[in-house]
């Protein structure tokens, strides 16, 4: 019974973080730089459009299959629009 | 790296972790003595200097004359300071110097030393100390393949990612992974990693799972490889110089069944 209750596995937890670890680690851009990255497309972004900045998410992926080491990276925006037409 | 000067076919086979105490020095010691069992003429390098440990792990710390500092400064021949183990045909040691730094030496010199070497060995283990500093290039300079040893641990894969991307940066095509001190006990509780899950994470091709055995201390204390014994680290060990060789050999059975195994062979396909 207490398996159903109990957490991620410690495993799972390991894995999870050591993703998006991996991810900042291989592309050699760290934390900071990613918020520096975040808050500029979301200044740009709200010249034209209202968004939810608190919920917008920001990552570097590697393309391609799962797990894959590719040369080419690419960064993946999911930017929630909360009015399309607000200046 | 690439290496066009190969009249006798020889192999130059860097251990590498980044991180220290995930088993470099034992898996060079137990690779290397395995594939001299083997009938190959192999000889051991002990790249780390300042901090040898290679030569205590294969218990011939008390022959050491000249080291691979005094080659490099010409103080001695190469075979001067190449130590035979007399236990094992064919298998020499080239210890590190202790009482001098990384600086000593450099990519370079490392890679004259192992030229002069090639035509002499069938394999040439270069055991890498931990880090990316001077000491990591310097055992990379020479190496044909690498085999990247972690730990299913997470500042340890962390640590081969590092250094699996380094390899890729220097133009290394052959690598494979090692992963060592597993515990199937802790797997199947779901707190450690499975071999299966550090091979999607690093996405390197597998070529040893070394499980967590108390015989590697033992071994290790008295001085003598356990490759070939009936342990089941002396096992995985036999089966990881098969698989240096090229030979396809089956896992062991500590890992869980099929679906594990399709996995694996999905990324471990000989070269």
């Amino acid at each position: 019974m207490r398996h159903f209750f109990r957490k991620k596995s410690s495993c799972q937890v390991a894995k999870d973080r050591l993703k998006i670890l991996l991810i900042s680690d291989r592309v050699n851009c760290s934390p900071e730089i990613m918020e520096l990255i975040k808050a500029d497309i979301a200044k740009v972004i709200s010249k034209y459009m209202k968004i939810d900045t608190g919920n917008m998410d920001i990552q570097v992926q590697a393309k391609g299959s799962k797990g894959a080491r590719t040369k080419h990276p690419v960064l993946y925006a999911n930017i929630p629009i909360l009015d399309l037409h607000a200046k | 790296m690439e290496n066009e000067s190969k009249q006798h076919s020889c192999e130059v086979i860097v251990v590498t972790s980044g991180k220290g105490g995930v088993g470099k020095t034992t898996t060079s010691a137990n690779v290397g003595t395995g594939l001299a069992k083997q009938g190959k003429k192999v000889c051991l390098i002990d790249t780390d200097i300042g901090l040898r440990n290679l030569d205590v792990v294969m218990g011939l710390e008390n022959r050491i004359v000249y080291n691979l500092v005094d080659v490099i400064e010409g103080n001695c021949r190469v075979k001067q300071a190449l130590i035979r183990d007399k236990r094992h045909q064919g298998l020499y040691l080239m210890p590190s110097a202790q009482t001098r730094d990384k600086s000593a030496v450099t990519p370079g010199q490392m890679i004259k030393v192992i030229e002069h070497l090639r035509e002499q060995f069938d394999y040439i283990i270069l055991d890498c100390p931990a880090g990316i500093e001077q000491g990591f290039q310097n055992a990379i300079a020479g190496a044909d393949r690498a085999l990247v040893v972690t730990t299913p641990e997470v500042s340890a894969i962390r640590d081969a990612d590092r250094i699996v991307g380094l390899l890729e940066a220097n133009g290394f095509k052959k690598m494979d992974l090692i992963i060592n001190r597993l515990r199937m006990d802790m797997v199947k509780r779901g707190d450690m990693m499975s071999a299966s899950d550090v091979v999607d994470i690093l996405a390197v091709p597998l070529i040893g799972i070394v499980p967590d055995d108390e015989s590697v201390v033992i071994s290790t204390n008295q001085g003598e490889p356990l490759v070939g014994s009936d342990s089941p680290a002396g096992m995985a060990y036999g089966n990881i110089v098969q698989r240096v060789l090229g030979k396809e050999v089956p896992y062991m059975n500590f890992e869980r069944g099929i679906s594990f195994w399709t996995k694996v062979s999905g990324i471990f396909h000989k070269a």
